[in-house]
């Protein structure tokens, strides 16, 4: 029984399409796009422009309707038969998903406990608790030094970190993260992908991360491949 | 967390300057409500001053503020004999353009009977007329001290007295006279306009004229019922206080009220629309912020309630900056400027819902806002 659940992935894809428009506006952003991520794992979705990958994410993000097929998450469905099975995404994606943006997407207005502790707060911590658990994140993350300072006075490392920190607050299975490393130089890229492979271990989390950073790519397990909405190729790599 | 109050702490010296400029255009608003306030409160003042209950004047007539009166000095006795009446009084109200220290003075001046109703409500400086001719007690307004000479038409008077917040309808500080002196001030003719009627064969008219009888009623008296029965006189008509201050508000002060009403409306929309604008300017400065709220898990409550309450915090401390400087500067003004607390919980409570009403557009904004937006660059 341990066995069969520690293979259970917590993204199980099936089938997935999105389709925009209707007639000869129609779009087909994803066509019977199937994957599985399992716990402990760090993929990456790969393609040009217009491949569907940040449509693929947005779906197993709960934030846009796929026109059909099945999304599981954490082995529970989610979405199928054309319709959403729960009815507050919003909270369903507050417990269960964790988001790391792409230029970290921390309030400006909140020192960097105070954007970690809002999420958990957002879920109904108390709010001494939530800075407790904020300042054990982000020294967890190694920025606890800088718990009081605000996102503009945060290196872009330091602030995605930060951002990783309030992602892992409610601690999520599953991590989406949109061009992570964008925004950073190499050096720090490879930090934040280390932290993420850590967090991927430690906390048994699946993490699916949009990118085009070629100088991470050995940083993934498995490579998705998509082209024109479809899954081109999957490639499984040993970082 | 008071996401609303966290954002204003960080941007508070922005966040101040848009109240500071709200507050001023707040103020304006509060300030023509006082100056409206402050006109019917003048209008009323010298008729209410005498504190009586029933005025006598020329038949057909709505004065003596409304509209010219003039009456045989003797009706003050016919009125004093009436059942019903307490005292009367003869009065006589004239504007005079005189001149105080090389400048221009406008006074209204008021003449009465010494011992009669019609003289100045309070002595607030130097005591009451206490000679027949040439002493005068002055409003404050005017600027004319204790002791002071001044000269009206042909005659000198001595200030021996001061009373205050005693201004006409349109806004000229009052000064009490003798009716015997105001008599001669309003009814003399230059000694050349005499020779001039003497000679047409006119004669010398009569000085011994009025513009009203005021009448104070004894307590279990009708001012109505005297009034109809002096209406019974062909020559004089009655007026009771309450019909006065009606013909004051409604007729003397209507156009200034409606024109204020008006140019009050007139700055309350613009301060909706500037309420407004702030609001949904700020919401549209945090899409990508309210995206990621939304993306993160918050409920629309939580986005909501931050543009509500930072639209309310706007409003009241804009509206406490508007109405805090007028309170300090209402006394600067060059006519009286009246704030009743009605009127300020009024215009709050206005201000209250024009940022709710405005934070509507910011709210259907922000709701309107992709949580998918907080994503990519």
């Amino acid at each position: 029984m341990t066995t069969q659940q520690s293979i259970q992935p917590l993204v199980r894809v099936r089938n997935i399409s999105k389709h925009f428009g209707e007639g000869p506006t129609r779009v087909d952003a994803l066509r019977d796009v199937t994957i599985d991520v399992q716990p402990a794992e760090v993929v990456a979705l790969l393609g040009p422009s217009g491949s569907g990958k940040s449509t693929l994410l947005n779906v197993i993000g709960c934030i846009l309707d796929p026109s059909d097929g099945t999304l599981d998450l954490e082995g529970g469905p989610v979405f199928a038969g054309g319709h959403w099975l729960r009815s507050d995404l919003r909270r369903l994606r507050l417990d269960k998903i964790g988001f790391i943006f792409q230029f970290h997407n921390l309030l400006p207005f909140l020192d960097a406990t105070d954007n970690v502790a809002l999420v958990l707060q957002l879920a109904g911590h108390e709010a001494s608790a939530a800075r407790i658990r904020a300042i054990e994140l982000l020294d967890y993350l190694e920025v606890g030094h800088r718990r009081h300072a605000f996102p503009a006075k945060l290196s872009g490392g330091e602030a995605q970190r930060v951002a990783i920190a309030r992602a892992l607050a409610n601690k999520p299975r599953i991590i989406l993260a949109d061009e992570p490393t964008a925004a950073l130089d190499s050096k720090r890229a490879g930090i934040v992908m280390d932290l993420l492979r850590r967090l991927a271990m430690d906390q048994q989390a699946a993490i699916i991360a949009v990118t085009h950073d070629e100088k991470i790519y050995d940083r993934f397990d498995r490579i998705f491949m998509l082209r024109d909405g479809r899954l081109e190729r999957e490639e499984r790599r040993s970082p | 967390m008071n996401l609303a109050f966290r954002d204003i702490r960080h941007n508070f010296f922005r966040f101040f300057l848009t109240c500071v400029g709200l507050g001023l255009l707040l103020g304006v608003v509060m300030a023509m409500i006082g100056i409206y306030r402050g006109l019917v409160v003048d209008a009323l003042t010298i008729a209410r001053a005498p504190a009586v209950d029933l005025w006598v004047v020329e038949a057909n007539s709505r004065g003596p503020f409304a509209a010219a009166s003039r009456i045989p000095g003797d009706t003050r006795e016919a009125i004093a004999r009436l059942a019903g009446v307490a005292a009367a009084g003869s009065v006589t109200y004239q504007t005079v353009e005189t001149e105080y220290r090389r400048a221009k003075l406008r006074l209204y001046v008021i003449g009465y009977e010494l011992t009669r109703p019609g003289g100045p409500p309070t002595i607030v400086a130097g005591r009451s007329i206490g000679r027949a001719r040439y002493e005068l007690v002055a409003d404050r307004t005017t600027g004319i001290e204790l002791g002071d000479r001044i000269k009206l038409g042909r005659a000198t008077f001595e200030v021996v007295g001061l009373t205050e917040h005693q201004v006409n309808s349109g806004g000229d500080p009052a000064v009490y006279v003798t009716l015997a002196d105001a008599q001669r001030l309003q009814f003399d003719v230059s000694p050349s306009a005499a020779r001039v009627q003497v000679a047409k064969g006119a004669g010398i008219a009569s000085r011994d004229n009025v513009n009203a009888v005021i009448a104070k009623m004894s307590p279990d008296a009708s001012p109505d019922l005297l009034a109809d029965i002096v209406r019974r006189w062909k020559h004089l008509t009655a007026i009771t206080q309450t019909e006065q201050e009606a013909i004051l508000t409604k007729s003397l002060v209507d156009r200034a009220r409606r024109q204020i009403g008006l140019f009050t409306s007139l700055l309350l929309t613009v301060s909706a629309v500037v309420i407004s604008l702030i609001i949904y300017t700020m919401t549209l400065e945090k899409i990508k912020q309210i995206a990621t709220l939304k993306l993160i898990g918050a409920a629309d409550r939580t986005i909501v309630g931050m543009i509500v309450q930072q639209a309310l915090s706007i409003g009241i401390i804009a509206f406490s900056i508007g109405v805090g400087l007028i309170l300090a500067i209402k006394d600067s003004f060059p006519r009286r400027v009246v704030i009743e607390p009605d009127n300020v919980a009024a215009l709050g409570l206005v201000v209250v819902f024009i940022c709710i009403f405005s934070s509507g557009l910011g709210v259907r904004a922000a709701l309107r806002v992709d949580p998918a937006t907080a994503l990519g660059g």
